[in-house]
């Protein structure tokens, strides 16, 4: 495959992809890190690479495996460093503006979800894919793509809500 | 959207149930002014996927390095060994010349040294002369 043939094919999906790592990692340089990785894989091994829709799954997968294998090594080398991860690029000024406004509390309640409930928002709510391609991505059943998705969506609910009773409270 | 059928696809939506079309109706619902304070709780879910979304991946992709530079490093090689064979072989024979010329030289300097001890051992030879002189003066000593 040349290379710009190669571009075209993954310059749609890119974003998605580093959206996912930085929902997975939390921290934009290791996301971005995590992405260009992926793709680098990918053009390496290009000749694999057949029609559209699944290379985009198999781009995800390759994402989802990345960011776990990195998440999984952190944790073992060292605790402290997973939440060293929090602080964005942003000052603590406007960090604080932020933890009020409460669309960015979604985030942070997002952060403290299991990976395979994090996992299975980003790619519906946020990427709006539907349940088979989310089960071929994450090698899961749609059943329980489902399952996993409908508990993550009530945790944040709960969790919303408590946030918000407390906010006025 | 009717209160109702926000309701309902509220309900489908958390057990899982709805449509991608229908949750993007909701996104879209929850994105607009007026939403109905009943649920207005919800909002901050539906716009943050919508903001979620816009994040992008701004660094460029370094897709050239390792191919190409494989490619290259193997042109290179195989051009300076071809260079290495040419001149290589090049400088062997013209070692070899060089050797055959010095060696060439060095008779012709061994020939001409000779000649010139050949001259040299015809101008001692007339030297033996001046013996006699010695025989004579040791004779004289001897009958003194």
């Amino acid at each position: 495959m040349e290379q710009s043939e190669f571009l075209n094919q993954v310059m749609p999906i890119k974003d998605k992809l580093f959206r996912m790592a930085k929902r997975l990692l939390v921290s934009r340089e290791e996301a971005e890190d995590a992405t260009q990785e992926v793709l680098l894989k990918l053009w390496r091994n290009n000749a694999k690479m057949g029609n559209y829709k699944s290379v985009e799954a198999f781009a995800m997968t390759m994402t989802k495996n990345f960011c776990l294998d990195r998440l999984k090594s952190k944790q073992a080398g060292n605790l402290s460093l997973v939440h060293s991860n929090y602080g964005d690029d942003k000052t603590s000024l406007q960090t604080q503006v932020e933890a009020i406004d409460s669309v960015d509390w979604v985030k942070r309640i997002m952060e403290d979800l299991p990976e395979q409930q994090k996992m299975v928002l980003q790619l519906r709510d946020v990427e709006e894919y539907d349940f088979d391609e989310i089960g071929e991505m994450l090698d899961m059943k749609p059943t329980a793509v489902r399952v996993t998705l409908s508990r993550a969506r009530k945790t944040v609910r709960e969790r919303l809500m408590q946030k918000h009773s407390y906010g006025i409270a | 959207m009717e209160s109702r059928n926000v309701q309902e696809l509220l309900e489908k939506y958390f057990e899982g149930e709805s449509t991608v079309s229908e949750e993007k109706a909701l996104k879209n619902y929850f994105a607009s002014q007026d939403v109905a304070p009943e649920f207005a709780q919800y909002a901050p879910m539906f716009q943050y996927f919508s903001v979620a979304k816009e994040e992008r991946y701004t660094k460029t992709i370094p897709l050239k390095p390792r191919r190409q530079y494989y490619r290259w490093a193997s042109v290179a090689a195989a051009v300076v060994m071809a260079f290495g064979l040419y001149f290589g072989n090049e400088y062997r024979v013209q070692k070899q010349l060089e050797q055959q010329e010095a060696q060439f030289a060095y008779e012709e300097t061994k020939k001409a040294l000779g000649l010139l001890a050949q001259n040299f051992e015809k101008g001692t030879s007339q030297f033996s002369h001046l013996n006699r002189f010695d025989e004579a003066k040791q004779k004289i000593y001897k009958q003194n």
